[in-house]
This record gives C-alpha cells, structure tokens and sequence, in this order.
C-alpha cells in the first residue's frame, strides 16, 4: 500500500478561496438561497398530510392471526429472549390437547425500540412490526399492549378529528 | 496596583454549540483562552457495560446509539470485529450493501457536521439544505430496514436482509442529486467573507502535534497525514473501490472544512461504484453456528427450529479470545476490543472512539485564541457526545 501512496492522495487546499474577494461570493450565496425561496417546500404538513413508508417500516407490533382467527403464536418465548429492551413478556397456557397459546402477551411499548429482531426470531411468524408509528396516550400504562391491541394495531392511525 | 487575573467561564452543558452535552471549563485572559478543562460524562450510558449482560446479537442496537450520526458505521465496526474473532468471511454482496450503507452514514455525519457547523457560526442558510439531503439517505435507510437514523440493519456474517429494487433506485437517485447539492454549499461558504475570517489560520495543528495527540479521521487528514484505515487496512472490498484520501495543508479550521467536503465526493465515487458493480449471491454467512436459518426453512426442518431458538437465545457462537478491529468511523478511527469468553456474552468490550480522542485535543487547539473560536473549532473537530461518553 505504501508504494502507490501518491496516487491516492488529493491535496485539498488548492481549493483554498483566493482572498481579495469580498462581496461578489456574498452576492452569489443569496442569489443561490433566494433561488431555492421559490421552490416548492420539501416539508410536509403532519399530521393533516402523511408520507407513505416503506414496507419494512418498524412500527408497532402485530399479533398475526390464521384463518380461523387464532394466534399464531405459540408462547415459546424467542421474541422475549431475543428482546434488547427486554420489553416483552409472556405467560403461556397450555390446552389439554397441548396446543400452546399466549395467555398474556405484554409488549411495552415505551421500553421496545423498535429493533425487529423479535419479528426476526419468531418461528411461527406470529409477530410483525407494522407500519404503525403514531400511538399518544395518558398513562404509561396504556402503552404496556395486550392481546387485544396487539391484535389490530391499525386502530391506532390517527385520521385527523 | 492589582495583579492581573484570569477569568474562569463555565461553556456548556447546555450550550448548543458545544454538538450535544461538551462542558468546557475555560480560563480567559481578557477574551483569550489560556486553559482549556473538558468535562465529559453527562450523556454517559454504560454501553460498555451493559454490553457485557448481553448477547452478541442484542448489543448491535446498542452501537447504532454511539455515533448516532452515522449509526451504520458503528454497526460494521462491531459486526466485523465479532466476525475477527469468530473468523468467518463475509459473501460479498453483503459487503458491497455494507459499504454503501457505510458511506451513506458517513454522508449523513458530514451533513450534520456541516449544517451544525455553519448554524453555530451563524451561517443559518446552509442546515436547512443539508438536512434537505439527509433526509433522501434516511428514505434509503428506511427503505432498507425499516427504520430511519439507527437502521440496526448489519448482523454478525453480513445484513439483515436482501435489498429491495427500491433501494438501488433510491441510491441512484442520491448519487445524481448530490453533487448539486455539494455545489450549493460551496456556493454559501467556500467562498464567503465571513466563513473565511472566521475560519481560516483558525485552531491551526501541526501534524507532528496531530499524530501525536492520537487524532485521526478527517480532523488528521486536515493537517497533511494521509491516514485512512480504507486505504492503510482495507476491509469490507474497500480494496476493490477507486477513490481518493483528501488531505489538508494547514491544519486549520478551513482545511478540515475542504476536507470533508472532498470526503462527500469521494464517498459519492464509492456509492456509485458499488450500486453499479453489486454482485449477486447470498447476504449472509452459510455457517449454521453464525447466521439465523429463513423463516420458511424453520417451519419445514426441525433442526433449522434447533438452530433458530440457539442463535437467537444465545447469539451467535464465538469462541474464547480478544480482537481489536478498526474500520473508518465518519469521525475518525472507530475500533472495537472485544474480549470472549466461550459463552454467549462479551467478556468486555472497550470502544476506541475518534470523538474521545479528539476532545483530550481540544485544549491544544483551543489555548490562545480567542472565545469566539472555541465554537469554530469544536465545529471542526466534528465530535458526538454520544460517542465520547458512550
Ligand atoms: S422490536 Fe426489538 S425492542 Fe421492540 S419488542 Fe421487538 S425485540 Fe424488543
Ligand atoms: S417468538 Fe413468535 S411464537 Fe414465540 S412467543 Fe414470540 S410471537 Fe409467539
């Protein structure tokens, strides 16, 4: 690497501005902004106007149902161990056929940040982060989500009053 | 008669000039700076400890959080410093994603350090068109994982997931849209009066002084010392990339200034080259002990299940061992230590960070100018004090 080491460099300081210059750069920075003053505005108007976001966003989360409308989810427990923010917590309930369920599934919202690995570790593809991103509540304890927000998250896209 | 005395002033916490929670305690004789006193710690998290409770996969959201201005960068020093130790290579698509998202975070850096640098010095214009193009990098950033300042998106043995069609168009798109834009800045500054006087002969460092203070990234490069780890120990195929280092002369405010701006076209070079070049292929490691097996082979195979619940529950395999690996962070040189002890958890892990190493600087560039330059000169030293207290 050391022999080619000239190739590879570039001297910047030849772009050093020449002194002598006073108010033609001036000039030209605000004929550049005022420009740009009449250009159409890049800034949305949250929360009357909204972007669309990507597929993957990660939002909040989703229990995934199947046909019948049951959980997906088997309380095996992957999310929750893999969770950095350890903000999932699940008590399992087995039937006596033994089928497994989630008997309470708690997601704190407030601790989760929104990393995706507990989509990422489900086996079952039970658990998904939508594209939901705008939840306000009162109390901390409204954010601690149960199986039945977890459930239908979409209920919470504000649609303006 | 009375003796002459010093003036002791207190800048910062709370100073929004200081780039997050710097405190300086600074010495003054009349307006000129005679002692510089940082003092770091108020944004202090105990990421190096926390790491030490978790497992090698939960502690990559913990890196995008140091230099949160380039959270990507953060993320490949630490997967790659855990892939040393595991010794595993990376599919080379992955790699390729890697460094383009590299480098767009390095971008994203430059554009906060600039925006912010010029605000301070009360060149208002210039942050608004920065954050203009930050913002197409962070839909590129959402694009691809999801997620839009700290994507988390690099695991231990290559990305998260594959790109999406999108994502190349998204990229295309900045790589056209940028040069523009960089002209524009120049417009606003290179030239200007004001950001001249106030920038240039200002903080000037020798390069002997640079070394040895331990600088490095651009802040180094300012001062003539051609050192990038790109160049110096390529990792991630940067090897297989055509670009420049941009060195200074000087070593002063305005140098370090024409240097980054240089680095944004340069990174730019890369980006393009990757985009057009990306080769085809897998995006993560094929070795059953590192990478998470796909969620239809977990439902067909039971020992893909076995696999999945043991990554995913202990993280990925490393043995016992220590490894330091370096890569270039957008502030300087990012490195990582990571000691192993056969289980599922890091031992230790120190962080090298450039933002630490350039603050214990700060009273050499500091003394004998005057207040108004500390602003300019902290600016010019582009630090984060997500990184320095960590
Ligand atoms: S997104 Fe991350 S932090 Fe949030 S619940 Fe899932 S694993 Fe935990
Ligand atoms: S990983 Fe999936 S199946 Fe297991 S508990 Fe979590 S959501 Fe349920």
């Amino acid at each position: 690497m050391i022999e080619n080491k000239k190739e590879y460099i570039k001297n910047v300081s030849g772009c050093r501005a020449e002194t002598g210059k006073f108010i033609v750069p001036l000039l030209k920075g605000m004929v550049y902004t005022l420009k740009n003053f009449f250009s159409k505005p890049i800034t949305i108007q949250y929360p009357s106007e909204r972007r669309e976001v990507s597929q993957r966003w990660r939002g909040l989360h989703k229990l995934k149902t199947d046909d019948r409308g049951e959980l997906k989810c088997v309380a095996c427990g992957l999310c929750a161990c893999i969770c950095p923010a350890r903000a999932i917590s699940i008590t399992p309930y087995e039937e006596e056929g033994g089928t497994r369920y989630p008997k309470e599934f708690i997601v704190n919202e407030i601790r989760c940040i929104f990393c995706g690995f507990c989509e990422e570790a489900c086996p079952r593809d039970a658990i998904e982060l939508t594209k939901v991103y705008d939840y306000v509540d009162y109390n901390r304890q409204d954010f601690d989500f149960d199986i039945a927000k977890l459930k239908n998250p979409e209920q919470f896209v504000f649609k303006g009053k | 008669m009375a003796e002459a005395k010093t003036m002791t002033l207190n800048m910062g916490p709370h100073h929004p000039a200081t780039h997050g929670v710097l405190r300086l305690v600074l010495e003054l004789d009349g307006e000129t700076i005679v002692k510089v006193t940082p003092h770091i710690g108020q944004l202090h998290r105990g990421i190096e400890k926390i790491a030490e409770s978790m497992n090698y996969q939960q502690i990559i959201p913990l890196t995008d959080r140091l230099d949160y201005t380039a959270a990507s960068l953060n993320n490949l020093g630490y997967c790659m410093t855990v892939e040393k130790l595991l010794g595993i290579d990376v599919p080379r698509r992955a790699q390729y994603v890697r460094v383009i998202m590299g480098e767009l975070a390095r971008i994203m850096g430059h554009h906060l350090w600039l925006g912010s640098h010029a605000l301070d010095m009360g060149a208002m214009t210039v942050v608004f068109y920065t954050f203009r193009d930050r913002e197409m990098i962070m839909n590129v950033n959402e694009e691809l994982s999801g997620y839009r300042l700290t994507p988390s998106f690099l695991r231990v043995g290559g990305i998260a997931r594959d790109i999406t069609p999108d994502f190349v168009k998204y990229v295309r798109e900045f790589v056209k849209w940028l040069p523009k834009a960089l002209d524009g800045y120049h417009t606003l500054l290179t030239d200007n009066i004001i950001w001249r006087k106030r920038t240039m002969g200002v903080g000037t460092v020798s390069a002997r002084d640079a070394v040895n203070y331990g600088m490095t990234g651009p802040s180094l490069r300012g001062s003539g010392v051609a050192y990038d780890v790109r160049k110096a120990l390529p990792y991630s195929s940067y090897d297989d990339f055509d670009f420049q280092v941009p060195v200074g002369e000087n070593g002063d405010v305005y140098d370090r200034y024409l240097v980054r701006m240089e680095e944004f076209k340069q990174s730019i070079r890369i980006i393009d080259q990757a985009i057009e070049n990306l080769p085809d292929g897998p995006v993560k490691v094929d070795n059953p002990l590192v990478s998470n097996p796909e969620t239809d082979e977990v439902m067909q195979d039971i020992s893909a299940l076995i696999r999945r619940f043991k990554i995913q529950c202990e993280g990925p395999a490393v043995p016992e061992g220590e490894v330091y690996h370096s890569i270039e962070g957008s502030k300087g040189e990012l490195g990582f230590y990571l000691v192993g002890d056969g289980t599922s958890k890091p031992y230790r892990m120190k962080i090298r960070s450039p933002c630490f190493i350039l603050t214990s600087a700060l009273p050499k560039l500091l003394v004998g100018h005057m207040i108004a330059d500390v602003i300019s000169i902290i600016g010019s030293i582009d630090i984060v004090l997500g990184e320095i207290d960590r």
